[in-house]
């Protein structure tokens, strides 16, 4: 290192110049900061938000969508008429693949005792196109809502299915509560 | 006596009322058989403990990265180090969160108070932008997972002429401006978007970003990092910063010999030659020059600012309820076209169209006052790049430009001087 290195204006315009740099990085950085929780945030449905136009199916970047229905069973009426699972002006009120709504096959439906049904999602099929979650909301309690599954979704900076959801249902969550399945979350007044 | 009454019924219908909005048309029944009800599964996402690895993992890249250019002079380190980069942050991170869509995080996070910016994001932003200015552009060299796959791929770059690479040197600062208008006008995430690479890093994308991910890979082949040099906003960014930094990667350790072995080895044209022996001392014409220059720096920020202001009404149909508001305006008819998911949502909401139309027009306002911001800084720096053209500076030997040089360290892998 040379002792006596000559410090010259071009150099003190550069050091300023670094200074003031460094100064509105931090400042920017600092603004930031300034609401800043520390939490992380993910992605979700808001279901009492969504009216099921299907988007989600296909604006997902990850194929299939990282959307799927989720069914809040503590809500469900357990019918044998499912609005969500049968087709309207369905022939038979059976599992016959002409009368379901799901076009994947998806929603299973089970006998339990007279005349209660459970109707369970089965999520390798699931493609979140929220037919079923339409006819459940028409014509049932609204218990089959789509959710993005966190085990899927790459908590993209920008969600593809918000930016074109035509109701703005999805939005950021903290990380630490990430789903807004109905029953454990009830809509608030605000929202 | 009646009133008691009246209250008693009234306050019946009231919990009756709230029952009814719980949408349970249909009861939910009670078991008999012992029948147990299954709950929804909730699967967790990622921890907030590895969304922080990964900003350590981001410090240490960047650390690495710098020692081997500055310190150690290693291409190969710095080559070996982008390869781990495009693993971690390309292929196992998947692209995202990276450095360059951050700058859109932290334009919305002062822009709307309603939105958090979380602390990774900021990290992302924050440390490549402080080594820069310290260090030089060690982070394009070793840390950026978009430059290692472009640099990976460099096959047999040719040489671009001078005037093309100003010219599009442009364009990344027009990307900047509008990825910053766009995010502080919440329309969206223009560099998310657009990314090239981000469709190959998932291994999944449309065809159209297949298409384009591809071109820019096949173009990379032949003019070297492509996407780096002419269309990287955080790239602006990083520039500014290593124009001014402390140290920066030096093709020779002591005195240059000007064998040219250097400049013939980049593939960035990011070289500076050194000044004729018995160049023209600066005259009359050469300062008249300066000045003309000088004067019309602010032309060019009104113009920017006054063209960019003036388009407001094109960009501001990028969002969502600026499209809406005008195709509900000057298509009334399209309300009775039930394939229209957009207007059949907003129908079915309880928004008026005056309230939608009122929102619109807050945004296009939005996007008049922010143009004016924008078109003026993107004026400013062709103004200044204009005369940084004119400006004459005496150099000695083959340095690399500090705005331009990646410290990719292929210069000082080939300079025979070694001490």
């Amino acid at each position: 290192m040379k002792k006596n290195k000559r410090f010259n204006r071009r150099d003190f315009i550069q050091s300023s110049l670094r200074a003031s740099l460094v100064v509105s990085v931090g400042g920017v950085g600092g603004l930031a900061l300034k609401n800043s929780t520390g939490k992380d945030w993910v992605w979700q449905i808001d279901p009492f938000e969504c009216n099921q136009c299907g988007r989600c199916a296909t604006e997902c970047v990850r194929n299939p969508s990282a959307v799927k229905c989720v069914h809040a069973y503590d809500l469900c009426g357990y019918c044998d008429l499912c609005g969500g699972y049968l087709i309207p002006g369905a022939v038979k009120l059976d599992t016959g693949a002409e009368n379901q709504l799901c076009p994947t096959a998806a929603l299973l439906r089970k006998f339990i005792e007279e005349p209660y049904f459970e109707y369970e999602i089965d999520e390798d099929l699931c493609i979140g196109c929220a037919k079923c979650v339409k006819g459940c909301t028409s014509f049932g309690n609204g218990s089959l809502h789509l959710q993005i599954r966190h085990d899927l979704c790459r908590n993209c900076n920008e969600c593809s299915i918000a930016r074109v959801c035509p109701s703005k249902a999805i939005k950021r969550v903290p990380s630490d509560t990430p789903y807004m399945i109905k029953g454990s979350f009830t809509q608030t007044t605000d929202s | 006596m009646s009133k008691r009454i009246k209250i008693l019924l009234f306050g019946i219908l009231l919990v009756m009322g709230q029952l009814a909005a719980g949408q349970q048309r249909f009861p939910k029944p009670e078991f008999e058989t012992g029948y147990v009800q299954p709950s929804p599964t909730t699967p967790e996402p990622r921890g907030l403990a590895m969304e922080y690895m990964d900003v350590l993992v981001l410090l240490a890249v960047l650390s690495l990265s710098t020692w081997f250019a500055l310190r150690s002079r290693s291409r190969r380190g710095i080559l070996w180090l982008s390869v781990f980069t495009l693993i971690y942050f390309g292929f196992y991170r998947k692209g995202c969160i990276c450095s360059i869509g951050a700058i859109q995080n932290v334009a919305l996070s002062l822009s709307d108070a309603a939105y958090t910016i979380s602390l990774t994001a900021l990290a992302f932003f924050l440390l490549p932008l402080l080594y820069t200015l310290f260090f030089g552009r060690t982070f394009c060299a070793g840390a950026c997972p978009l430059g290692a796959i472009q640099d990976l791929l460099i096959i047999h770059p040719i040489s671009l002429p001078p005037w093309l690479r100003k010219a599009a040197g442009i364009i990344p600062v027009v990307y900047l401006g509008l990825a910053i208008l766009f995010a502080t006008t919440g329309t969206e995430f223009i560099i998310c978007r657009y990314d090239p690479f981000v469709g190959i890093f998932r291994l999944d994308a449309p065809y159209h970003m297949v298409v384009l991910g591809v071109a820019f890979l096949l173009l990379g082949m032949f003019v070297a990092r492509p996407y780096c040099r002419f269309f990287c906003p955080y790239g602006v960014l990083l520039n500014w910063m290593s124009r001014f930094s402390k140290w920066h990667l030096s093709i020779t350790p002591s005195d240059c010999i000007k064998c040219k072995l250097c400049t013939s080895s980049c593939p960035f044209d990011a070289i500076d030659h050194p000044t004729e022996e018995d160049s023209p001392t600066p005259d009359r014409t050469y300062y008249r020059r300066f000045i003309i220059y000088s004067l019309l720096i602010p032309v060019w920020i009104l113009a920017g600012g006054f063209i960019a202001s003036k388009s407001y009404t094109y960009l501001s149909r990028a969002h969502q309820d600026v499209y809406l508001s005008e195709l509900l305006i000057h298509h009334p008819e399209l309300v009775n076209d039930p394939d229209n998911l957009d207007i059949q949502a907003f129908l079915s909401a309880e928004k008026t169209l005056d309230t939608l139309v009122e929102d619109a027009r807050l945004v296009q306002q939005k996007f008049r006052t922010g143009g004016w911001f924008m078109g003026g800084f993107i004026g400013l720096v062709i103004g200044i790049t204009l005369m940084n053209q004119v400006v004459f500076r005496k150099r000695k030997d083959y340095q690399p430009n500090r705005g331009d040089c990646f410290s990719c360290g292929r210069c000082m892998d080939y300079c025979p001087v070694k001490n």
